[in-house]
């Protein structure tokens, strides 16, 4: 009896050592997007991103604060804050995806990868593809990848004024470092 | 039995553990933000008076003001649009929480100074503050020829300092409320009847009407005692009322607003109003705010 035990609670302990040994993990990744209109481009990036995946799972998790982008203009990024995404009533934004091809993690060189799940923007989820490239190489796994957000799908309103400053479909690319936790 | 339940229950917690969220091993990995109010005003300035506000560092605000003549001026001036003076000036954030500026009134000609620093910022975090506390001075100076009426006897009669201490908070999305308790020194003053100096209490607000509009009001009462013995500040001179909306296009913003004082310095507004609301003694006004950023390390490329 107390022997069984002792092998379910050794069982557990593996289990969750080996489940930790399939995530990477990446603390500092980069999210940026551009907008580009004949009168104004407008740019920012995020570089406080963080993101897991689970190579057995074929899972992977984003998660940002939408005032951690950085605007090269601060009255844009007060705007963006407060008018675009109303970061103070949504303040993360999450998506969660399923890995759709075969990866063999182990083996260095650079792969194709997709990911379709769910993304959370503006208090909208919606069904989203994540579309780049990673490359793994001894120890690191870097994701760069791409996905284009159309502002109206999200509930996030451009002023008819404005729609010739901010583009309607906007091109969000991440750049992400991960590590083995 | 007991050995079966207590697997099963084991196998369960196993699962949970396993099954566990990939968002929730986000969590823990995110670093919890302190979020400061943002926006509490939309510009540097409630109406007239200035808001806790600041000039990000790097970006220049280049504002021109207009007051027009009075409504009750009638049909013949246009109630008051055949007239106006005018206020241009240039901002600067020298850091996030520090601005300087520099405008000219073509009112009394007068050129004035100021800087402007954040002590305190609103926040929402655990032991957060209530409210964002600013630090306002300024200097200003009369350019006008001296003349018989209102002699200059050397330059330092036509400069006046403020001091003025702005506690603003933000009430959730919708409503910021501001306190500003002033000081002035004029150094020169029209009568002996008039103290140099001259304290008065602003208390301001805003109410989003929009997201891009919001609906401001204003309004000075000047404290019935003087550092001088025996001096009020001058009856001949009313408390500053002023009522406007702020409304933002992009990169600008405009405020327009209805006001018993002409003037759009400390000085003017607080201690020099001439009109009355009640005699329809009332100003049309706006300010245009546009903003440029120098800032060239925060530019991105595609």
């Amino acid at each position: 009896m107390k022997n069984k035990l002792w092998f379910l609670i050794f069982c557990l302990c593996s289990g969750a050592a080996f489940s930790q040994q399939n995530q990477w993990i990446c603390k500092k990744g980069e999210t940026g997007f551009f907008s580009e209109t004949v009168i104004e481009n407008i740019s920012a990036q995020n570089k406080n991103v963080v993101s897991i995946i689970d190579i057995a799972k074929r899972e992977i998790a984003v998660r940002m604060n939408l005032t951690d982008f950085k605007f090269q203009n601060h009255l844009m990024e007060e705007h963006f804050n407060e008018n675009y995404v109303e970061s103070e009533k949504y303040p993360v934004s999450i998506f969660k995806g399923k890995i759709q091809e075969e990866i063999d993690w182990g083996r260095n060189g650079t792969y194709d990868i997709s990911a379709r799940g769910a993304l959370s923007l503006h208090g909208v989820t919606k069904d989203m593809l994540l579309k780049g490239k990673v490359s793994i190489s001894n120890g690191q796994i870097v994701l760069l990848s791409n996905m284009d957000i159309v502002l109206k799908e999200f509930n996030i309103e451009v002023p008819s004024l404005l729609i010739t400053k901010v583009s309607e479909v906007i091109t969000v690319k991440n750049k992400m470092i991960y590590v083995q936790k | 039995m007991k050995n079966v339940i207590g697997t099963i229950v084991l196998v369960l917690i196993h699962l949970l553990a396993s099954g566990q969220d990939l968002l929730d091993e986000l969590d823990k990995v995110a670093k919890p933000k302190k979020a400061f109010a943002a926006a509490t005003f939309k510009s540097t300035r409630i109406i007239n008076g200035h808001s806790v506000e600041t000039i990000a560092r790097n970006h220049l605000d280049f504002r021109i003001a207009h007051r027009f003549g009075m409504l009750n001026d009638g049909a013949y001036n246009f109630f008051g649009l055949d007239q106006a003076t005018m206020r241009m000036s240039f901002e600067y954030g020298v850091t996030d929480k520090l601005m300087l500026g520099f405008g000219r009134s073509t009112s009394q000609k007068a050129f004035d100074y100021f800087a402007k620093y954040k002590i305190v910022r609103q926040s929402s975090a655990n032991g957060g503050i209530p409210v964002s506390i600013t630090a306002f001075g300024a200097i200003d100076a009369i350019s006008l020829n001296t003349s018989p009426q209102f002699k200059f006897y050397n330059n330092m009669e036509r400069l006046t300092y403020v001091g003025q201490l702005l506690i603003a908070r933000k009430f959730g999305e919708r409503l910021s409320m501001q306190l500003s308790p002033t000081f002035i020194h004029r150094n020169k003053v029209e009568t002996s009847a008039d103290p140099n100096d001259i304290f008065a209490l602003g208390l301001g607000g805003r109410i989003k009407i929009s997201k891009r509009t919001s609906f401001n009001a204003e309004y000075f009462y000047r404290l019935p005692f003087s550092l001088e013995k025996g001096l009020q500040p001058n009856p001949a001179y009313h408390n500053s009322l002023s009522l406007g909306f702020d409304i933002e296009t992009g990169g600008h913003v405009f405020q327009l607003h209805f006001t018993n004082s002409p003037g759009m310095i400390e000085r003017q507004f607080i201690t020099q109003t001439e009109g009355q609301w009640g005699k329809g003694d009332v100003h049309y006004g706006f300010n245009i705010s546009r903003t440029f950023s120098f800032d060239k390390k925060k530019k991105y490329e595609k």
